[in-house]
């Protein structure tokens, strides 16, 4: 993963010598950093079997809400959006979390529904209006900038975000017992562990990353409408199959992830930065990922085999 | 009466098994036939080198006296032998109908043109012929067993066979479906069917079948006439001179009862089972395929619910709804199936080993690999886990060592009571003989252990009680001095023995 990364760095500056300078890695960092912390969110949710295909849409929910949070009561200190935010990403996913481990819906089928729901809650908020820059406060537009050991809140959030999970995944109980659901539920549920628990619990965690991205994502861009993020699910996922995290769950690291939505920034920046038609850009993008997730499950298979002839009948 | 079908002097040979060693088989149109043999007697090899699965090594099969050769299920198919084995192998999702012609649609002269009208009033008057009342149209999903059954049966018939083997085809039916079975059995007799019936119960045999043969360790044993043969004689036949082999059981000191059920019963499943369990004890379970001691066992750990009934430890009742519930309570639970239910194949032996206790082995929830390593290598040495190391992922690992982690791992939880659900299934002799020695020292360290076996050597060495199942009830429970094959197997196979 992390050659392909590099030959793709090695391609791109060939091609467009600005690309290294600091303020476009700059930019590639502020660009990719939301997608990282959603991306983790939906690695734990793939982990363990299933996926979250609202992610888009809560965000455009999370961010329209604190927007006219923010439109209607320019007095709510930062801190308090920031804690609103967490909520109603903790509501959306709690709900997406209840359907899946109560009502054992499929994940795909769950959170196909709340894609649609929610994206339709934020007309019904909004009322089909946008809630533009101007009508945001200073404070609130400020949030993603600022500088804090020489980055921005927002890069800063995702480096948190990334220590935060990484530990907890890889360190603690509950992810080992994460991991252990989506390697073999039957054999996790042998053990003691509670399937429910472990499947709402990263909805819920999903979530609460989604609030804290809508947030981000409307200050950033400094508009809150009706599309915002549309069809971002899907690059979560890229993300995440690009990372090496397998879609049939039980396996995938923090780290992958990372690479993986890095991977996926770098090829969105460069595509501009080489002057290519906006037209090619997205079927290049296509192309691009295609290739990393098959060269990745080629080197899986290939270490699979390498396993199987080892092994002792 | 000629013969339909005759085997002769049948031979398979798999990698380290003898499967079928020279075995003779003949049926008979209009005959209903029981096959039977114990587990690994090697009838359902024999089965298979019948429908064509695998070519036997040595040996002919005549059909209506001329010798034939079945070198693919096809073959067999075209030859009018036909199947029906105990896991349906039906499509859920299509209709009656689709799944008789499955593989052999009808088309429209001249045309490839599939003709469903032609296929579904063929159906129609089969189904009619055996007095079914199932709409051809019907999903085999929305169909009961029995009734999937039935349609393998008209399947069968639609492929014009003159053979018709069935495999355990009562296991899972009610007393009327068996009856209604039964009738469709003796009206294909009537019509000159050759029909195959391997079974484990006495019942069925008894109530059906003309005639018989027996199997056993891939051997012909014996046939005879059903009608004119004695139970005794048949279970004899079936096990033969004592299988007792030498085993280390050390004599231990019984303590005191650690485990009650009484009247534990799951509607449908198990009926009334009540026994209890001592410390340094180990108390076999011994039954055929279905009789049901898996689910008992799954009940009294907690995975699945039961109707009514209840579990004591150590004198005082307790309610178990869930696996982590008994772990609380000192039980342990070795699956029947290590890659399903036992272990986690991405994962390394370490994670595996310490997935039941991760709660005692971390820190206010962050994980102490230390104490991770200290006790994988503490449990997999005790366990004899041949490894290169211990994050070695268990994919990798061999069947009998798989299974020596699944121990490993459920040890380290420190039970009092250790269920173990056929722990030796599938695993080699020299590993087997280690896990029994193993059980043997779990029983003098106090443990209370109950033993799940379908294997008559390993229940007589290692069992102080026995337990036989049958059909989800006890038929017997005999102390080590009392047992011996004879009874087991009758019991096993539905007679009570009182």
């Amino acid at each position: 993963m992390f050659i392909l990364t590099l030959l793709l760095l090695l391609a791109v500056s060939l091609r467009a010598p600005n690309f290294f300078q600091l303020g476009n890695l700059y930019d590639i960092a502020n660009d990719t950093s939301i997608l990282i912390m959603v991306a983790i969110g939906q690695m734990m949710v793939i982990i363990t079997g299933g996926i979250d295909l609202s992610v888009a849409s809560g965000i455009a929910l999370s961010g329209m809400s604190v927007a006219m949070l923010n439109q209607y009561y320019p007095n709510i200190p930062i801190f308090v959006i920031i804690l609103i935010s967490l909520a109603i990403g903790f509501l959306l996913g709690s709900f997406n979390g209840i359907l899946v481990s109560m009502a054992g819906i499929p994940p795909i089928i769950t959170t196909l529904g709340t894609m649609s729901i929610y994206r339709g809650f934020v007309f019904v908020l909004s009322s089909g209006e946008w809630v533009s820059a101007h009508e945001m406060t200073e404070r609130f537009r400020e949030l993603p900038r600022g500088s804090l050991f020489g980055m921005t809140n927002l890069i800063l959030a995702a480096v948190l975000m990334v220590l935060i999970f990484a530990v907890f995944l890889h360190l603690s109980r509950t992810g080992r017992e994460i991991y252990g659901v989506g390697g073999n539920k039957v054999a996790a549920q042998y053990v003691g562990i509670s399937l429910k628990k472990i499947h709402y619990l990263v909805f819920v965690l999903s979530g609460i990353i989604v609030g804290l991205s809508g947030l981000f994502w409307v200050s950033r861009y400094a508009s809150a409408q009706n599309e915002t993020a549309f069809g971002f699910e899907l690059q979560t996922i890229a993300a995440c199959v690009i990372g090496g995290v397998s879609i049939m769950g039980g396996t995938g690291t923090i780290l992958g992830v990372v690479l993986g939505a890095m991977f996926l920034g770098i090829v969105n920046n460069a595509l501009t930065v080489i002057n290519l038609s906006p037209f090619y850009q997205m079927a290049i993008q296509g192309f691009v990922i295609l290739v990393a997730i098959v060269a990745n499950t080629l080197v899986d298979r290939r270490n699979q085999l390498a396993m199987l002839r080892k092994r002792k009948l | 009466m000629q013969s339909v079908l005759e085997c002769h002097r049948i031979s398979k040979h798999f990698p380290g098994i003898k499967a079928l060693d020279e075995v003779d088989f003949k049926i008979r149109a209009g005959e209903v036939h029981a096959l039977i043999g114990e587990n690994g007697a090697g009838k359902s090899t024999l089965v298979k080198i019948i429908t064509g699965i695998y070519p036997p090594d040595a040996g002919v099969i005549l059909k209506n006296g001329e010798t034939v050769e079945f070198r693919n299920p096809i073959a067999s198919q075209m030859a009018g032998i036909a199947a029906i084995h105990q896991e349906a192998t039906m499509f859920p999702e299509l209709s009656v109908t689709e799944n008789i012609y499955m593989g052999h649609h009808l088309t429209w002269s001249g045309s490839r043109l599939l003709d469903w009208k032609g296929m579904k009033l063929k159906t129609r008057s089969l189904l009619e012929k055996l007095e079914l009342e199932i709409n051809p149209d019907t999903k085999v999903k929305n169909l009961s067993i029995a009734q999937r059954h039935m349609v393998e049966i008209v399947k069968a018939l639609s492929l014009d066979a003159r053979i018709v083997i069935m495999d355990e085809p009562t296991s899972a039916l009610s007393l009327r479906e068996v009856e209604d079975l039964y009738k469709i059995i003796r009206r294909l007799r009537t019509e000159g069917q050759a029909i195959v019936f391997i079974s484990h119960k006495f019942e069925d045999i008894y109530e059906i079948a003309d005639y018989f043969t027996v199997l056993r360790d891939g051997r012909y044993i014996g046939e005879g006439r059903v009608a004119a043969t004695k139970v005794d004689t048949i279970v004899q036949m079936m096990v033969g001179r004592s299988l007792e082999q030498m085993f280390p059981k050390t004599q231990v000191q019984i303590g005191d009862s650690v485990l009650k059920v009484e009247g534990l019963t799951k509607t449908g499943i198990f009926k009334d089972i009540s026994f209890d369990l001592h410390r340094g004890e180990i108390l076999g379970f011994f039954g055929l395929v279905g009789a049901g001691r898996s689910e008992v066992m799954q009940a009294i750990f907690g995975i699945d619910a039961f109707t009514s009934g209840a579990i004591a430890i150590k004198g005082r009742v307790v309610r178990i709804s869930s696996p982590s519930q008994a772990m609380d309570h000192g039980i342990a639970y070795v699956p029947e199936d290590r890659q399903l239910q036992g272990t986690i194949l991405a994962m390394n032996i370490r994670e595996n080993t310490t997935l039941p206790i991760v709660d005692r082995l971390s820190h206010y929830s962050f994980l102490d690999f230390n104490k991770e390593r200290e006790i994988t290598r503490e449990y997999g040495q005790r366990m004899e886990i041949k490894t290169s190391g211990w994050d070695q992922a268990v994919n990798s690992l061999s069947g009998g060592n798989q299974q020596k982690v699944v121990l490993a791992k459920w040890l380290a939880t420190r039970p009092e009571i250790l269920i173990m659900d056929e722990p030796t299934k599938g695993i080699d002799v020299a590993t087997k003989a280690r896990v029994h020695e193993f059980i043997s020292q779990l029983a003098a360290e106090g443990l209370a252990i109950i033993l799940t076996s379908s294997e008559l050597p390993e229940i007589l060495g290692m069992a102080d009680r026995i337990v036989v199942m049958h059909e989800g009830k006890i038929t017997a429970c005999l102390d080590r001095k009392e047992a011996d094959s004879e009874k087991l197997v009758k019991a096993a196979m539905g007679n009570l023995l009182s």
